[in-house]
């Protein structure tokens, strides 16, 4: 039992909680990017494939370059292709959205395994890390916040960015708009269909910008099938964050602690070495369980503080398609 | 109309041969090479050679599991509800089955007929389990699905290396191989099972009855297309809506005993194949159709089991014919997609109401 306790102080190690902050670079831009096209009315569901294949196209092209910026552009442009696709799907051949994604999904798992099995073992270049001049100096805060790469920082103003742009600004509003009621939407004269297209897209973007944080910085080189299941886990922190930004970040970073939690405990049971580093993902599954248990939202009710904390509603509009008639 | 469902076919056809073949040139291949290697892989060229019976036996034992999952998932996408828990429900039917073929001794016929039951009981629970999740819970059955897809993937990753190690060696690669008693029978020299091929046929014929010929179908396609309006009805589609997913979790869990006792004859970590999720593909190109099953599900075996061999002869990747089968998906997909929309477009266009 004090081993199980150890290790959870463990967890509140200066060093620990930067290393969490690092490792949920990529999966704070993934879920700001899902977050972004699904609060637009569009469910990209492909995220867990659409991520491995740009987190492949960001490696070969940071590889063959030798510069390892010039693979995030590279992701991004697949990312937001697969997810033009899924859009062009929904909006224009009112396909199921459900539908497209899981088939992208499947297959862009499949074509980044086959494109990318001459690359496995090689290891690109590496994000250089980067200390911020003078705020480093800060106790904690410097080393969690400010000891880190350029990426680490870029996710963190990603998340703000998407916060301020989101709930901060007029075309923030016309997003909320489009996802919510389309229909009023378009009676103010906002163009629906393009808007969710452009949404789409940026969040596509993010989306594959988070792969390739996987292979060029937070687990650098390319392996078979390297982010499998992290595009998945993206998918319920958004759904557990409630489609809020700060609130999908949080649940990016307790992810991250589970994560770390799991390996702290690797030492105590021996035995379970294999099974502990996936035990996050079914816990984290279960947290959005508890998060939409409808018995527990009847109970929360009553604390509408408590209940603002915890709410967790979709978009209204989400999934669905808007046609001018 | 003939001309547009010209369109409907060809179109489609079209795209996957050509991207098929482009994709096939871009890996290095001239293209024609790597299909015939499918099929000789999988059914030996010329097609049911004699010396083929091993390998048309291992695609036929590919192709239960993906049929009778496919045939489950068509009830559910039929109750408008995606079972991405069918992976789950796979892997605990091959637990249960793998926990009556290590712990029950019985003579040969009970045994196989209760790692069967006791596949089907592990499916089904864990299906319920998703509804119960959905419908008493409103947890989306993607992500209560998904979940499950996961804790029943750690529940195999630690039977395997604790309580069910092998003896002696530490393995992460299976559990000790079972008892020959209780492994499907199968022809000889083969893994062929004539048992476990007449129990997929019948899922499928079963499920083309209950959507064709009984009340409870029309009902759950009722409840499927338009909730509200079912429970308006009289229809207490929660209660269909479990019934749904404990019929496809039951099939499911048959598929995982197929795997367990009729193809691997152990348990191993990867025990769902991923049949699951190419179900889910199955279905969604036969376009929820029953019978069309049967022939999709074969030529996807086929493709999982023929494309092991285009890494030993020509160095190509196998996950080449996982990338056809979603590149088949796709177009198909899109084709049917955009012929609708011309569809829609000409009606515009002659100034009529859209239907």
């Amino acid at each position: 039992m004090t081993g199980i306790w150890n290790a959870f102080i463990d967890m509140f190690d200066t060093a620990t909680i930067a290393t969490i902050v690092a490792g949920a670079a990529p999966l704070l831009f993934a879920a700001m990017g899902e977050t972004i096209s699904e609060k637009a009315g569009v469910i990209n569901l492909s995220v867990d494939g659409s991520m491995m294949l740009a987190a492949l196209a960001g490696f070969v092209a940071a590889f063959e370059t030798g510069s390892v910026w010039l693979g995030f552009p590279a992701a991004a442009a697949v990312g937001m292709l697969v997810a033009l696709v899924v859009a062009f799907g929904s909006i224009k051949l009112s396909l199921n959205q459900v539908a497209v994604g899981f088939v992208l999904f499947a297959l862009c798992t499949q074509l980044s395994r086959f494109l990318g099995s001459s690359y496995v073992g090689r290891l690109p270049e590496a994000v250089p890390a980067w200390d911020v001049p003078l705020l480093e100096s800060i106790p904690f805060f410097g080393r969690v916040l400010f000891q880190q790469n350029l990426m680490v920082y870029l996710s963190i103003l990603t998340v703000i960015a998407t916060y301020v742009y989101m709930y901060r600004t007029r075309k923030g509003l016309e997003l909320q708009g489009i996802g919510e009621r389309p229909e009023a939407a378009h009676a103010r004269g906002i163009p629906v269909n393009r808007l969710r297209y452009f949404y789409t897209a940026l969040g596509g973007a993010l989306i594959g910008i988070g792969g390739a944080a996987f292979t060029l910085d937070v687990k650098l080189g390319w392996s078979d099938r390297p982010t499998l299941n992290f595009g998945w886990i993206v998918l319920a922190i958004v759904i557990f964050g409630g489609w809020h930004p700060i609130r999908v970040a949080i649940g990016v970073l307790l992810f991250g602690a589970l994560q770390a939690y799991a390996l702290n405990l690797i030492p105590e049971f021996p035995s379970l070495s294999q099974v502990l580093p996936s035990i996050p993902f079914p816990l984290m599954i279960l947290a959005l369980v508890i998060v939409n248990w409808k018995a527990l939202l009847r109970w929360l009710d009553r604390y509408p503080w408590l209940r603002a904390i915890l709410r967790s509603d979709p978009p209204t509009a989400i999934g669905t398609r808007f046609e001018v008639n | 109309m003939k001309s547009f469902r010209l369109e409907r076919v060809f179109l489609p056809t079209a795209v996957v041969v050509v991207s098929a073949v482009g994709l096939l040139l871009a890996a290095g291949t001239n293209g024609v090479e790597p299909l015939k290697l499918i099929v000789e892989g999988s059914i030996g060229w010329p097609p049911f050679e004699s010396g083929s019976s091993p390998k048309v036996g291992d695609t036929v034992m590919v192709w239960v599991p993906i049929a009778l999952a496919s045939a489950g998932l068509i009830v559910t996408f039929n109750a408008g509800m995606w079972n991405i828990g069918i992976e789950g429900q796979i892997i605990m039917g091959a637990i249960f089955a793998a926990f009556v073929a290590r712990e029950v001794s019985a003579s040969r016929p009970i045994l196989i007929l209760l790692t069967i039951v006791a596949g089907a009981v592990g499916g089904l629970l864990w299906g319920l389990l998703v509804g119960v999740l959905r419908t008493a819970g409103g947890v989306n059955e993607i992500f209560g699905g998904l979940g499950l897809d996961f804790v029943a993937a750690s529940i195999t990753t630690y039977l395997i290396i604790d309580p069910w190690r092998r003896a002696g060696v530490a393995s992460t690669s299976g559990t000790d191989p079972f008892p020959d008693a209780a492994l499907l029978p199968s022809l000889g020299g083969t893994r062929f099972s004539p048992l476990a091929v007449a129990i997929a046929l019948l899922a499928i014929v079963g499920v083309w009855v209950l959507f064709r010929g009984t009340l409870y179908g029309l009902k759950l396609k009722a409840v499927g297309r338009n909730r509200p309006s079912a429970f308006l009805m009289g229809i207490p589609t929660n209660r269909y809506l479990l019934g749904a997913f404990m019929i496809c979790g039951a099939l499911a869990g048959i598929a995982g005993t197929s795997q367990a006792t009729g193809f691997h004859y152990r348990l191993i970590p990867a025990i769902s194949g991923g049949y699951g999720f190419l179900a889910i593909l199955v279905v969604l190109l036969a376009r929820f159709r029953a019978f069309w099953v049967v022939p999709i599900s074969f030529f996807f075996a086929m493709i999982a089991v023929g494309s092991s061999q285009l890494q030993l002869r020509l160095d190509v990747n196998s996950a080449l014919g996982g990338v056809l089968q979603g590149v088949l998906v796709l177009a198909a997909m899109f084709g049917l997609g955009w012929s609708a929309y011309r569809i829609r477009q000409r009606i515009a266009a002659a100034g009529e109401e859209p239907g």
